[in-house]
């Protein structure tokens, strides 16, 4: 289905009622089962597609994310989370080989429609890697860099007070107003995740993706960073991919769990890990593979 | 005997020897029960004596080699008639050159005096000799050697560690040979120059503003002193090296970044080896392209704009030699570009920025020392670039800063002095000898520089 | 939230400006690279346009009588004899003959200028080859004068150049024009020949022949010098201090000039070992000391490139290292090297500025047999011919070059497919 084609549908979706949704609009969705959709939506995905050339990487997955909800999503390694949560903000338009088809929407908006501008939807929708990734700068140019580029600030006071904003809360700030000046890569693995969230929060983005962020962390620096998800929870929407579902259980209000592509099962955090509704779930939050 | 002859038949005789030695071998291995009760397998017993039987002949050779002309020269001269012997260098060269022209039979013997011919004859004997004491001494030495290696043979001796002991050390020197190149540069240059700053003071050569290596052959005529202020030829280098770059870098730069980060997987493929072709170019095509077609083409431009453009100008020649050098840079350029980590462009576009903006904010600054180090290894090119100076720009040292006027570089001026008949010992032949150290040197901390450089940012993205 | 929707609009308000940054960027990037592919377009069009006419030369057909009284021999067997004739008169009274009512000292000798001064000598050449010729008369084509020749192409092309003929010289080449007399044909002289100051004459074989045999010396020299070493660098050399100076050290050549290679070329081998000049055995030296760090690096490339796990199998079955290396890695990296070895000797093929140095810029027309015997070679040659005035060397000089480029294409092309047909994943 391309994006064109499916003009019609996402009319659709403005005009009726989410609730109305799950009739109308998803066919052969039996595969889903939980919460999937919800009254307040940030975001809406509807019967979205990803391949990489011919192999399929993500098959008919629809889900909301609600305002200011912190969604995790969670599956064995190779299930699609990642290129999921990619295709969120469109960073697998940077990979050739890579296909998107389905509507993808915010605030009813369609991601893939072309004549959006990809820019202004990444400075909407940030990301943070699974591996820190500070640019070779200083501390204060790193988190400077987006707020520069998209000429947010226009003097330097205000640009001052944005890096200083962004790295409070990151929590940051207490650690490293000293040597703003000093190169970031200098920093702690884990200083250096938290220097990336302030990054991504300089631009004050609306929906934050974080894909396994805690994965090369030790599990202070995780804590920290974990402590941190919550707070930023109060003001943005995060979706985060991690691998533990201890995490996903910490931090998250729902759960998504993707099995070889498909999304199994969406429901509230405590519900997923207390009494699972699809089997494969179950068989994954016990241990059986992984 | 001639040396190539000598040598096929050392050869030779280490493949008897190597055949020799492994049939002892196994001769010895069968009472004791086939070549399992060999400390080595035979063909190591072979190599054994063929190493033996070879390399010490081979050495002898390369050393008799070296110093036979020499010697044998220094015994005719000895022996010539007092009244014909030479006094200085370049009658020593003069008469050593006619003794053996009449001895080869290239000159006619007729006219010549008594004392020269029997020079000649004594020459033709001395050299009969040396050939054939040489074989005997080798053929002795070979047999001695196989002799030697033969007999060692016995099933305890341990012949593989000696053989690859003796492999790896031949295996060092190849390596070392490098050293010993660099080692030769830097005496022939050196010795050379010292020789140049006896004559021309070293501080006239480096800070002097004019050159005009013309030495006169009388005395008495007009500027019979030659002079050799570098400062032309340093600023003429410069000159044509600053165009070539301004040519090279920018071009080279962005195509690196278009083909690295913009184009699609069937532009690289095409353009990337349609851009290398630029490299495989001698540069003596360069040359002619910089001579015949660009000079000309600007010339004519420069007119139609009513400018007056020489027509060897450094633009023309600096201009070819920028796009030599283009390929150079973008290939550079390239590496390191790819060599930034994905992640960082990754994290970059995931904030928003444009492909430029990652480019030209995350891209290159992270990638900058890796061009630096690129683009100081292309400027040593463009300063050690002779042919197409040689063939573009021109031969009159001007102190200019004008690239439309012509210029004369470094190595146009080594090539100049050194072509053409020149009695060695002149100050001219002396003085490129000097202008090659210079040359010599600037690119050699350019490059060491450079390559600690670029090492430096491989090794932090590694 | 209203922070960020102060943000947006802000965003949004600045992507007219970077979308267009972003345009004129990805143009630059563009034009680089076309500046860059148009000058590749440009130098062969420009060398091939300039160069493709010296394939064909102009020859005149003339009757020719080969009269023993005129040239002045009787035994066509004895050289000395044949170095006496006078063979000039040979082609000059076969003009005559065409050209009866040619008279005046100056007439005559533009006349005489009509043919190449080498026709009487190939005339000999003809009549030693055919003896029975002798007495005899037949009607020949003889290559003509360079300025002829020049004049004669520009002519045929629509844009005659005859500034260096005389008016008389344009109507006798109308004449033979209209008498068929005149026309071009193959010209097997620049394939045959040796160097020569009359541009109809020199050929390049003396030089191909120079660059085969100096490239051969520089192969033997280099290949088994460059493996041996980069070998050693691989998989013997401790790591120590005098490793990474031989390492310094073979960067290091790897960008030294070209030209600095001659220096150490003239100061040692000709001025401290008494090599002769212009040979190919010392251009061979020179340039085996400039190819070798281009043949040590790929192979230790190559080298490099075979998986450890094989020196590891290798090793555990008992190999000792020299065994290991000599089985296993060698065979394995065999095509890199080759690869290598064959960029190497391009880039020696390419050469010119350090043999310039040590005297193979001479002038020789004879062409070279052996490996001491005085040669030029195939750049150094389109050196020389660029620096003649002649009119005629300059198409001589682009068809040298032409066929000099296409030794370096068929060259790199085997390179890549051998890299492509022996290449191996691991």
């Amino acid at each position: 289905m391309t994006q064109l084609a499916s003009a019609d549908k996402k009319k659709r979706a403005n005009t009726a009622k989410p609730t109305a949704m799950k009739s109308l609009e998803v066919e052969g969705h039996e595969a889903t089962v939980g919460k999937v959709f919800t009254d307040n939506p940030k975001m809406t995905m509807r019967n979205v597609n990803v391949y990489y050339d011919d192999k399929q990487a993500i098959h008919d997955v629809s889900i909301d994310i609600a305002k200011n909800e912190v969604i995790a999503m969670i599956g064995p390694s190779g299930c699609g989370k990642s290129t999921f949560l990619r295709s969120l903000n469109r960073m697998n338009d940077t990979v050739d080989i890579c296909r998107v088809e389905g509507d993808i929407l915010m605030d009813g908006e369609n991601l893939y429609a072309p004549k959006l501008d990809v820019v202004e939807l990444r400075a909407r929708v940030g990301m943070v890697f699974q591996k820190p990734n500070p640019f070779p700068k200083s501390i204060y140019e790193n988190v400077a860099y987006g707020p520069k580029i998209h000429g947010l600030a226009d003097t330097r006071v205000d640009l001052d007070e944005i890096v200083e904003n962004s790295l409070r809360k990151a929590s940051l700030w207490e650690e490293v107003k000293e040597r703003l000046h000093q190169g970031g890569t200098g920093l702690s693995g884990g200083q250096q995740q938290r220097l990336c969230i302030a990054r991504a929060i300089a631009v004050s983005p609306e929906v934050i993706l974080m894909d396994e962020p805690c994965s090369a962390l030790d599990p202070i620096a995780t804590a920290k960073i974990e402590e941190l998800i919550e707070e930023l929870s109060e003001n943005f929407t995060i979706a985060i991919v991690t691998h533990s579902m201890q995490q996903a259980a910490r931090v998250s209000h729902r759960t998504a769990y993707f099995h070889l592509g498909k999304l199994i099962e969406v429901n509230p955090t405590e519900q997923v890990f207390t009494m699972p509704e699809h089997p494969l779930t179950e068989a994954y939050i016990t241990g059986r593979f992984g | 005997m001639q040396a190539t002859n000598i040598l096929i038949l050392i050869l030779g005789l280490g493949v008897l020897a190597f055949f020799l030695g492994r049939g002892r071998s196994l001769a010895l291995a069968k009472p004791l029960g086939g070549i399992r009760q060999l400390h080595s397998l035979p063909s190591y017993y072979g190599m054994h004596a063929a190493l033996w039987c070879a390399l010490p002949s081979l050495f002898l050779l390369c050393v008799w080699m070296l110093f036979d002309d020499s010697l044998i020269n220094r015994l005719v001269l000895d022996s010539v008639a007092a009244e014909i012997a030479p006094n200085d260098t370049a009658s020593y060269n003069l008469l050593i050159n006619k003794i053996s022209n009449l001895a080869d039979g290239i000159l006619p013997r007729k006219g010549e005096s008594a004392a020269l011919v029997a020079a000649a004859d004594h020459l033709v004997s001395l050299r009969i000799i040396s050939s054939w004491s040489l074989t005997a001494v080798l053929l002795t030495l070979s047999s001695l050697g196989l002799l030697w290696g033969w007999s060692r043979i016995s099933a305890s001796f341990r012949a593989r560690p000696v053989v690859e002991k003796v492999m790896q050390n031949i295996l060092l020197g190849c390596a070392c040979l490098a050293i010993f190149t660099t080692l030769g540069i830097v005496l022939s240059v050196l010795f050379e120059s010292i020789q140049f700053f006896r004559s021309v003071p070293i501080f006239d050569f480096v800070f002097g503003l004019e050159w005009s290596p013309q030495t006169a052959i009388r005395e008495d005529q007009v500027g019979s002193s030659g002079s050799f202020g570098a400062v032309p030829l340093f600023v003429g280098t410069l000159l044509v090296s600053a165009v070539a770059m301004v040519v090279a870098v920018p071009v080279g730069l962005m195509s690196a970044i278009y083909l690295a980060e913009y184009a699609s997987k069937t532009v690289r493929t095409y353009a990337k080896p349609a851009l290398e072709i630029l490299a495989g170019i001698p540069t003596v095509v360069y040359g002619f392209f910089a001579a015949l077609t660009v000079a000309p083409f600007l010339r004519d431009l420069g007119a139609s704009f009513g400018l007056s453009v020489s027509s060897e100008s450094a633009l023309a020649a600096g201009g070819v030699m920028g796009v030599m050098i283009i390929p150079f840079i973008s290939s550079l350029a390239d590496d390191v570009i790819t060599a930034v980590p994905q992640s960082m462009r990754d994290g970059s576009l995931a904030m928003g920025a444009t492909k430029s903006e990652t480019v030209r904010r995350v891209i290159i600054p992270a990638a900058l020392p890796g061009i630096v180090g690129g683009v100081m290894l292309a400027i040593s090119r463009a300063i050690g670039e002779t042919m197409i100076v040689v063939m573009a720009a021109g031969m009159a040292a001007k102190l200019t800063a004008n690239p439309l006027e012509s210029v004369t570089t470094v190595t146009v001026q080594i090539v100049t002095l050194l072509t053409g008949d020149q009695e060695f010992d002149s100050p001219k032949t002396l003085a490129a000898f000097a202008l090659g150290l210079m040359l010599f040197t600037v690119t050699l901390l350019l490059n060491i520089f450079a390559l600690h450089i670029v090492k430096k940012y491989r090794e932090q993205y590694d | 939230m209203t922070e960020s929707i102060n943000h947006l609009e802000k965003i949004k308000n600045s992507l007219s400006r970077r979308n267009r940054a972003e345009k004129r960027f990805r143009w630059y990037g563009r034009t680089a690279i076309f500046i860059g592919l148009a000058a590749v377009l440009v130098l062969f069009t420009d060398i091939v346009n300039k160069g493709h006419g010296a394939f064909r030369i102009t020859y005149i057909e003339l009757e020719v009588t080969y009269d023993q009284d005129r040239i002045g021999v009787n035994n066509l067997t004895d050289p000395k004899e044949l170095t006496r004739g006078n063979w000039e008169a040979l082609s000059k009274t076969a003009l005559r003959t065409e050209f009866p009512n040619v008279s005046g000292r100056s007439d005559k000798r533009r006349l005489n200028n009509l043919l190449s001064s080498g026709a009487g000598f190939d005339l000999k050449d003809r009549l030693v080859a055919n003896p029975h010729l002798l007495g005899r008369k037949e009607s020949i084509w003889i290559l003509a004068d360079d300025d002829i020749d020049t004049y004669f192409k520009s002519w045929l092309a629509g844009d005659a150049y005859a500034a260096r003929l005389s008016s008389k010289q344009v109507q006798w080449i109308e004449g033979l024009h209209q008498q068929d007399k005149i026309r071009l044909q193959f010209n097997s002289n620049l394939f045959t020949r040796g160097d020569s100051r009359e541009p109809e004459q020199a050929g390049i074989r003396g030089a191909v022949m120079g660059s085969l045999l100096t490239l051969i010396l520089t192969l033997l020299l280099s290949f088994p010098i460059g493996v041996s070493a980069a070998i050693y660098l691989e998989e013997f050399a401790p790591r120590n201090r005098w490793t990474d100076f031989i390492e310094v050290n073979i960067n290091n050549l790897a960008a030294v000039p070209s030209i600095i290679f001659g220096l150490l070329g003239l100061a040692i081998f000709i001025n401290f070992f008494h090599v002769p000049r212009s040979v190919p055995i010392v251009g061979g030296l020179v340039l085996t000391l400039m190819t070798l760090p281009t043949i040590i690096i790929t192979s230790r490339a190559a080298i490099k490139s075979v998986p450890p796990s094989i020196r590891e199998a290798a090793l555990g079955m008992g190999a000792s290292k020299y065994q290991t290396v000599l089985h296993h890695v060698l065979p394995l990296s065999l095509p890199g090297m080759l690869t290598g070895a064959i960029i190497g000797m391009a880039q020696a093929l390419g050469e010119s500025a350090p043999l310039l140095m040590i005297g193979m810029v001479a002038f020789i027309v004879d062409i070279p047999g052996g490996f001491s015997d005085p040669a030029t070679v195939l750049p150094v040659q389109i050196f020389l011919w660029a620096d003649s005035p002649e009119r005629a060397f300059i198409e001589k000089t682009s068809a040298a070059i032409m066929i000099l480029l296409s030794f370096l294409i068929v060259m790199n092309t085997v390179a890549v497919w051998l890299r492509k047909r022996l290449e191996r994943r691991w």
